[in-house]
């Protein structure tokens, strides 16, 4: 009973805060709207709206080639972010000796997440911008005539920013994985005449599974609904399902955003059934 | 791996971990540096002059942004979304140590809100307060209450749909590092207190809260620069006026001088701030518990 009571507060904010919302938005998804109002109906007319035109041309339509291209940065991102922070991870967990300066390097790596986003993304532009330090030097080298454009909002700056902001929620599960492994593992690999690839190929990585999942369901979900970053970094040139979401909301299309939403809910759960079908987060911890 | 080789994988992985750091912190350290930009200065080097100009510039406003109102009112919801994280983690952290019906689902809720899209999240509250809106208006109309309805704007607010939007972020971090404290808690001194006769509450606040006050610290970390920062749930769900990252995120289009480095430099500074208090309350609370001890 007591511990009924303990868990009401925060039950109670995830009902009014998460499950009711997530409730809406399937209802409304089904209504109707005109300029004013929302409009109580049963109609999948938004869902037909959102593939209109999706299978009977040879052109692909627009909400295909949204998600195509949202998902060629899902898979980009979350490819880099693995191998980087698969590697800082692996450096700080078997290379460093000192446990205190392994949890310095490991809070070294951990800091920038506490600080703003928008500042993380804007920092690029001094850099890569047309005046920026990146075409200074490749200017000032003679290695380019004129300033290279494609550096700043473009495909490449937001999968630049990605990786610079979210490489850590790859870093913190795999790190804590790669803690846990039995150091005498990795001996009797040694022994066993293994060589350090081998070692790290099929004893390390199969045992850090649990955070690479875990890490990889982070990064992917992140990037699959995104509309900052995408949004910051690509100028705002470039769509991403995110982003139609937003947009449909401050026009107050409620009902097509709905849609949408629900449609990128059922994606994205998918994808994280898929891989949650190799782990127990709970145990973990 | 082996104890004395310290051969040219380490050397390349160092290499590799230095360049990451650089590669986190440059481009931060690039705009703190120009944001000292002298007053004929641009968005990029070369630095003409050092000087406070650009903070001065901030403090006046930028554009119609009242940048000292939302960060007033970004530093007083933080502080709130602060305080609620860490008592309703607490609480439910405790919670999760008894026998909980229905602790599986809720678990699983509160991870499916850290995963979740946020779009999809800030949608949903939206949705949620403005047919709250409707039900309200319409409940005014038939109650003839028309002086109240005229001056009714609108539910959404700081402290009610982003509040909550706020909330679904930082409460699964919060919950889940609760988790991992107690996975490490040994429930013998809690067990010495009871057969000591101390109550419930005398055995959590004397015995329970000193020994995991040092983590609890870092919730309250979580709590409030989580939401210092949060744009992304929060931007379907503010109602008349913004936070500081919100604001922020419009200025980026707008603003075409440093005195948007400026006001990066400021909330960083707020960010760091902060982790270097929790981290050296957390410490500090650790030693005196380890002196307590001996």
């Amino acid at each position: 009973m007591a511990a009924w009571w303990q868990a009401l507060p925060l039950t109670a904010v995830f009902v009014l805060f998460f499950i009711v919302p997530l409730a809406l938005i399937l209802m409304v998804s089904f209504w109707d709207f005109n300029e004013y109002e929302l409009l109580p109906d049963f109609t999948a007319k938004h869902y037909l709206a959102v593939f209109e035109g999706c299978f009977n041309t040879d052109a692909m339509c627009v909400t295909f080639k949204t998600y195509l291209s949202t998902i060629k940065f899902s898979v980009l991102v979350w490819l880099i972010t693995l191998i980087v922070g698969f590697t800082v991870s692996y450096f700080v967990a078997f290379h460093v000796r000192s446990p205190g300066i392994q949890t310095v390097l490991f809070v070294l790596c951990t800091i920038p997440f506490w600080t703003s986003n928008v500042i993380r993304m804007i920092s690029w532009v001094p850099l890569l911008g047309r005046n920026g330090l990146a075409n200074q030097t490749l200017v000032g080298a003679g290695l380019v005539d004129a300033p290279v454009e494609w550096l700043l909002f473009s495909d490449f700056s937001v999968v630049l920013a990605f990786v610079h902001l979210y490489t850590m929620f790859m870093i913190v599960p795999i790190f804590n994985s790669m803690m846990r492994i039995d150091r005498s593992l990795i001996e009797a690999a040694s022994d066993s005449g293994a060589s350090a690839w081998q070692t790290l190929w099929n004893v390390i990585v199969p045992l850090s599974r649990t955070g690479i999942i875990i890490g990889s369901i982070f990064v992917i979900t992140i990037v699959m609904g995104d509309f900052v970053t995408i949004g910051v970094m690509g100028g705002q040139q470039i769509a991403s399902i995110g982003k139609v979401i937003q947009v449909q909301t401050s026009y107050l299309q409620f009902p097509l955003a709905a849609a949408n939403a629900v449609i990128l809910l059922g994606i994205v759960l998918m994808i994280i059934w898929a891989l949650t079908r190799l782990v127990d987060i709970r145990k973990e911890l | 791996m082996a104890r004395n080789d310290r051969g040219l994988a380490f050397w390349l992985l160092a290499l590799f971990f230095a360049g990451f750091v650089l590669f986190l912190y440059g481009p931060m350290l690039v705009i703190v540096v120009l944001s000292f930009q002298g007053p004929d200065g641009g968005l990029t080097f070369p630095l003409r002059g050092m000087s406070l100009h650009w903070f001065y510039k901030l403090a006046q406003g930028l554009g119609v942004v009242d940048i000292g109102a939302a960060l007033k009112r970004s530093m007083l919801l933080g502080l709130v979304v602060m305080g609620f994280t860490v008592v309703l983690s607490v609480l439910a952290g405790l919670a999760f140590r008894k026998k909980l019906a229905g602790g599986n689902a809720l678990f699983f809720i509160v991870v499916a809100s850290l995963i979740m899209p946020s779009i999809i999240v800030s949608l949903g509250i939206g949705l949620e307060f403005r047919l709250l809106d409707t039900g309200i208006k319409r409940a005014l109309e038939s109650l003839g209450m028309d002086g109240v309805l005229e001056g009714y704007g609108t539910s959404l607010g700081l402290f009610t749909s982003a509040l909550g939007a706020h909330l679904t972020w930082t409460l699964p971090f919060g919950l889940l590092i609760m988790f991992a404290i107690f996975n490490r808690f040994n429930p013998a001194y809690e067990e010495a207190a009871r057969d000591l006769g101390a109550t419930p509450w005398q055995g959590f606040r004397h015995v329970v809260l000193p020994l995991i006050a040092p983590s609890v610290v870092g919730v309250g970390m979580f709590g409030f620069t989580l939401s210092w920062d949060e744009i992304a749930r929060t931007s379907q769900a503010i109602g008349d006026v913004n936070t500081l990252p919100l604001e922020l995120q419009g200025l980026t289009t707008t603003v075409t001088t440093p005195s948007i480095y400026a006001l990066g430099t400021v909330t960083t500074l707020v960010s760091l701030l902060v982790v270097v208090v929790a981290l050296g309350l957390g410490r500090w609370l650790n030693q005196r518990q380890k002196r307590g001890r001996a």
